[in-house]
């Protein structure tokens, strides 16, 4: 018998209980439709977070001070300064995986303006920093080299200073506000960046060349951050190999002394918030694969109860020539065009409800191709597997018993 | 010179039930030539659905030969079998076994399903012959539970002689049916007989509708208790033509 006639058989054995097919077929539907939605959902979050993390300069890597021992005692890292020029220097000079290098401090403080005033903090950093933090400016121009040499008093103005500083909508630029006393001139306006993966407002700050707020406002010599950015996102892990071993060198740390700093890059970040989840898609799929096993027991169930019901047909079928392997390939067809048809409904509707979620609920959802072929390459399976056994039970009838069946 | 279609040669039957062997079938012989009308007559525990089985080559012999359009059916396997039941031989009932929710056309079509030799088109068209040749022309697309007992085994009938077999091997075809209906099925089997010369054997119980056969078999205990030949076999139009009209409805 070819394939054609075995399907058109199948088909027509299922038209003839309609109701029945579709209700079996509802278990697959759903089954597919919650891994496809499910799926959708976690690889929705999943990209929003690595999205937010790319918008911070996802081949950014941070330097940070790390705790030492001195003297037995280990001392918080923050509060460590190993950080320094000499540094800087050695970096933009031998490092070659490295693009743009910027060192950072930061001064805590009263922002003042006329009568108004708010408590913020300056970032002292160079130019480059903007490049590397892929900041941008609404209005105005950055500061340069030159006024990092001149440690000039001017500075870059973040939204939520703006809206405390200048509620009434006067434009900030060639004003002269305060911070901590001194003066400073704002020459720009940085495009609102929002709050951070933690929650951290980013527009909270005024932006001032380092020197500045070495100098002027901290009188230190030392840096709380060293922020560079590797050429590519690919090259980020041989940029921070390569800057590891120059800060080694220019701290004098022996090979048995631990680092005196760390290290970071995004992609740690990136890696650790996108495993917690993957962690949530794995559970997802797991309960949504549940529902398709359900599914598939269903359509076991249902291909016994028919093979049951139809011994009788499945004797006459025998009866005028329907060899076993035809009987057992027509249930097993039956079972295969359920569970598929049943795929094709429920990767419509798992689409169409990861539209709805993104609508109604304004989640992010990404229907991957994956998991549609997947959950189809599933259904298929199940089909097979779970009417694999009513099809082998029918197929093996003796025609003269099932042709008396009462 | 006809042809033999059907050969049977000290056929024997046993069936194991437990620790008793049953012996269904004690030796038998007989020949069917081609364009024979037999019917197999015998009471229940006689051997002849035992015999049917056999002769329908869902059941094989224990001992003994048959051979059907000259094949020994006991060298050939389950499947084998199967072709040539698809092949040499139409089923007819006595429960019409039509697939329900299923129009007569592809009721009929049914067998030619199961071999691969015939196109879709070919299938349509012998189907819709053999309709036309159990007068149903007019009934292609109604499903069994919109057609009458009568109408329904001619669709039964129609389906056995779709795939041109050999022989016709009705099985108490008309047990369901009034007497009316009985003899309207049993005069569409003798004008398929006479006109077309297709073999049937019909194994029946009823002395009645064995008498419009050309030859008798009576089983009796698992033997040929009689094998008569109907020189004159009744013809089951006159019966009808004859039968009193009812009115009583």
């Amino acid at each position: 018998m070819n394939i054609l006639n075995l399907i058109r058989i199948a088909f027509k054995a299922l038209q003839r209980n309609k109701l029945r097919a579709f209700l079996t077929m509802l278990g697959i539907i759903i089954g597919v439709a919650a891994v496809i939605a499910m799926v959708a959902i976690g690889q929705g979050s999943k990209q929003s977070i690595h999205d937010q993390l790319s918008s911070m300069g996802s081949n950014m890597i941070t330097v940070l001070p790390s705790s030492n021992l001195t003297g037995g005692v280990r001392i918080a890292g923050s509060s460590f300064q190993t950080l320094t020029d000499k540094d800087i220097v050695a970096l933009k000079r031998e490092a070659q995986y490295v693009t743009e290098i910027s060192p950072s401090i930061t001064a805590k403080g009263q922002a003042i303006n006329g009568a108004l005033n708010w408590p913020t903090s300056m970032q002292g950093v160079s130019p480059d920093y903007l490049d590397i933090r892929v900041l941008t400016l609404k209005d105005g121009i950055a500061f340069t080299q030159q006024d990092v040499l001149t440690s000039a008093k001017v500075c870059l103005i973040g939204q939520t200073v703006i809206d405390n500083l200048f509620p009434n909508g006067e434009n900030p630029i060639g004003k002269v506000i305060r911070f901590n006393k001194i003066p400073f001139q704002v020459i720009g306006i940085l495009n609102p960046k929002g709050q951070n993966a933690f929650g951290q407002d980013q527009d909270d700050i005024l932006l001032a060349p380092y020197t500045t707020v070495q100098k002027r406002i901290l009188a230190t010599i030392y840096y709380q951050n060293i922020y560079a950015s590797a050429a590519s996102e690919a090259v980020t892990d041989a940029a921070t190999t390569e800057m590891t071993s120059i800060l080694r060198e220019s701290h004098r740390l022996r090979d048995n002394e631990d680092n005196d700093f760390t290290v970071r890059t995004q992609a740690e970040l990136i890696n650790t918030l996108s495993s917690t989840s993957g962690l949530l898609t794995v559970l997802l799929t797991v309960i949504a694969g549940i529902s398709l096993v359900i599914g598939g027991i269903g359509i076991m169930n249902i291909m016994y109860v028919s093979v049951t019901e139809r011994t009788r047909e499945i004797g006459l079928r025998m009866a005028i020539g329907a060899r076993g392997k035809d009987i057992m390939l027509q249930f097993l067809m039956e079972a295969i065009l359920i569970s598929i048809t049943g795929g094709i409904i429920g990767v419509i509707l798992g689409i169409v409800s990861s539209n709805l979620v993104t609508l109604t609920l304004s989640w992010p959802t990404i229907v991957s191709e994956s998991s549609v072929v997947l959950s189809f390459i599933v259904c298929a399976v199940t089909g097979i597997f779970f009417g694999y056994y009513p099809a082998q039970k029918a197929s093996r009838l003796d025609p003269i018993e099932a042709l008396r069946y009462e | 010179m006809s042809k033999t279609i059907l050969e049977i040669r000290e056929l024997k039957r046993e069936f194991q039930m437990g620790s008793e062997t049953v012996r269904a079938l004690k030796g038998i012989s007989f020949t069917v030539q081609a364009g024979e009308f037999v019917t197999i007559m015998g009471s229940s525990g006689s051997g002849k659905t035992t015999l049917l089985n056999i002769l329908g080559c869902l059941d094989k012999p224990s001992i003994g030969d048959y051979l059907l359009d000259g094949v020994d059916i006991k060298k050939l396997s389950r499947d084998e079998l199967a072709q040539l039941r698809n092949h040499k031989i139409g089923f007819v009932f006595q429960a019409y076994n039509l697939l329900p929710r299923t129009s007569a056309l592809e009721n009929v079509e049914l067998p030619l399903l199961y071999n691969k030799d015939i196109s879709v088109s070919e299938r349509r068209e012998r189907a819709i012959h053999a309709l036309e040749a159990v007068k149903l022309a007019d009934r292609f697309d109604h499903t069994p539970s919109q057609l009458s007992g009568g109408q329904q085994q001619r669709v039964a009938i129609a389906r056995a002689l779709v795939n041109e077999p050999v022989m016709i091997l009705a099985d108490e075809a008309t047990g369901n049916l009034d007497s009316r209906t009985s003899y309207e099925i049993m005069s569409l089997m003798q004008d398929l007989n006479e006109q077309q010369g297709k073999t049937i054997v019909f194994v029946t119980h009823e002395p009645d509708i064995a008498s419009f056969s050309s030859r008798t078999i009576q089983l009796r205990d698992g033997k040929i208790q009689k094998d008569t030949q109907n020189k004159e076999p009744r013809s089951a139009k006159e019966v009808l033509a004859n039968l009193p009209v009812t009115d009583d409805y």
